[in-house]
């Protein structure tokens, strides 16, 4: 049986095409990930980039709709998915997908573009806890990317310059637009970009760390979404959670379209 | 489940808690939805197929200014929600 998972965020539709396999052994042996797919929509309409998204990633997994035994949808336009058999919410996808990469995980960190949020999870990999930021970008991916293009930086740039710096440089500003001209101020007082970029990214980690705190931190802590692929923030946010180790999937930003497909196999039973 | 609804900016940390384990089974006969003067409540079901309250979207942002009428500084003791709620599923963070 083949189930299908779509995720989608506000900047981004991933895809996810699991089969469900016939063994006996291991559960992480239970699934094969027939394709991954990825998509950053050129237009507004979330049901049409939902379908685009969808059909491109049947086309590269060689499979048509029938093949298909449900599709479930997550995420923050989970409700434009019309073709989607059901819904599922960003932090039950979230917790299930993590729990499935990491079995020990306890504590689930989504950091995507437009939205951070803390989970707490039990050995099923069902959310029984969890917090989020509703209000703004500030503790999210867009808030970083806004702040490299003040410094000039590719998001890859402004991460590992940001690991170049030892400084503490506190952000008062809680909002984009303000945090923007607290960095045009240090950029005018010749602050060295590294230290900036660091004050940004433990800036965005603090926050995070404020909604992780509220459902507590426990047992080993995944880290899921797109920041993962920010070096910089991935380090700022270890220091503010008070953590050794932060475990990291190869490919973050699958995590919720991944538990959205279990989630939706599962139910078919 | 632990739900927590709101934001944290520069002014403080505005979340209200939901307990949906003592929310499945209300007591209280869903006394939140009428109690909220602002009828933020909501009943949902939930990704577990529960019937449990959520608060509605819009106000998730604005919660401190949603809230205010009900605290302290406006005369109330008990906020209304908290009171209808008897089960105690319900927790603000402010």
């Amino acid at each position: 049986m083949i189930t299908a998972g779509i995720d989608m965020g506000s900047r981004s539709v991933k895809v996810v095409l699991l089969e469900e396999l016939d063994v006996n052994g291991a559960p992480q042996l239970k699934y094969g990930v027939k394709k991954v797919h990825i998509m950053m929509p050129g237009d507004l309409d979330q049901d049409v980039s939902a379908e685009k998204a969808y059909d491109e990633a049947l086309a590269a997994a060689g499979l048509k709709r029938e093949d298909i035994a449900a599709v479930f949808a997550t995420g923050a336009g989970r409700g434009q998915v019309a073709f989607a058999k059901e819904g599922v919410t960003e932090m039950t996808s979230g917790a299930k997908g993590a729990v499935f990469m990491f079995p020990a995980a306890r504590t689930v960190v989504d950091v995507g573009a437009e939205e951070g949020r803390g989970m707490k999870t039990d050995a099923e990999g069902k959310a029984i806890d969890f917090a989020g930021n509703e209000k703004c970008a500030a503790g999210a991916g867009s808030f970083a990317e806004a702040m490299s293009r003040a410094l000039q930086m590719t998001l890859k740039e402004f991460g590992d310059a940001s690991l170049q710096s030892d400084k503490t440089i506190p952000m008062n500003a809680q909002c984009t637009v303000f945090a923007e001209s607290e960095v045009v101020s240090l950029i005018h007082a010749s602050t060295p970009k590294n230290d900036i970029a660091k004050a940004v990214l433990d800036a965005v980690a603090s926050r995070v760390c404020a909604m992780v705190r509220r459902v507590g931190i426990e047992g080993e802590v995944v880290l899921i979404g797109g920041m993962v692929h920010n070096a910089g923030f991935v380090s700022s946010l270890k220091n503010a959670m008070g953590v050794d180790t932060i475990s990291l999937p190869d490919m973050p930003e699958y995590i919720s379209a991944l538990g959205c497909a279990m989630i939706a196999a599962e139910r078919q039973h | 489940m632990i739900a927590n609804y709101g934001y944290k900016d520069g002014s403080g940390e505005y979340y209200i808690s939901i307990d949906t384990d003592k929310c499945i089974d209300c007591a209280a006969e869903r006394a939140c939805l009428t109690a909220c003067p602002k009828q933020m409540f909501e009943i949902i079901e939930d990704d577990y197929d529960d019937q449990v309250a959520w608060i509605k979207k819009p106000n998730c942002r604005t919660l401190s200014y949603d809230c205010a009428d009900c605290k302290p500084s406006s005369g109330y003791t008990t906020l209304p929600c908290i009171t209808a709620c008897t089960p105690g599923a319900i927790k603000h963070s402010w």
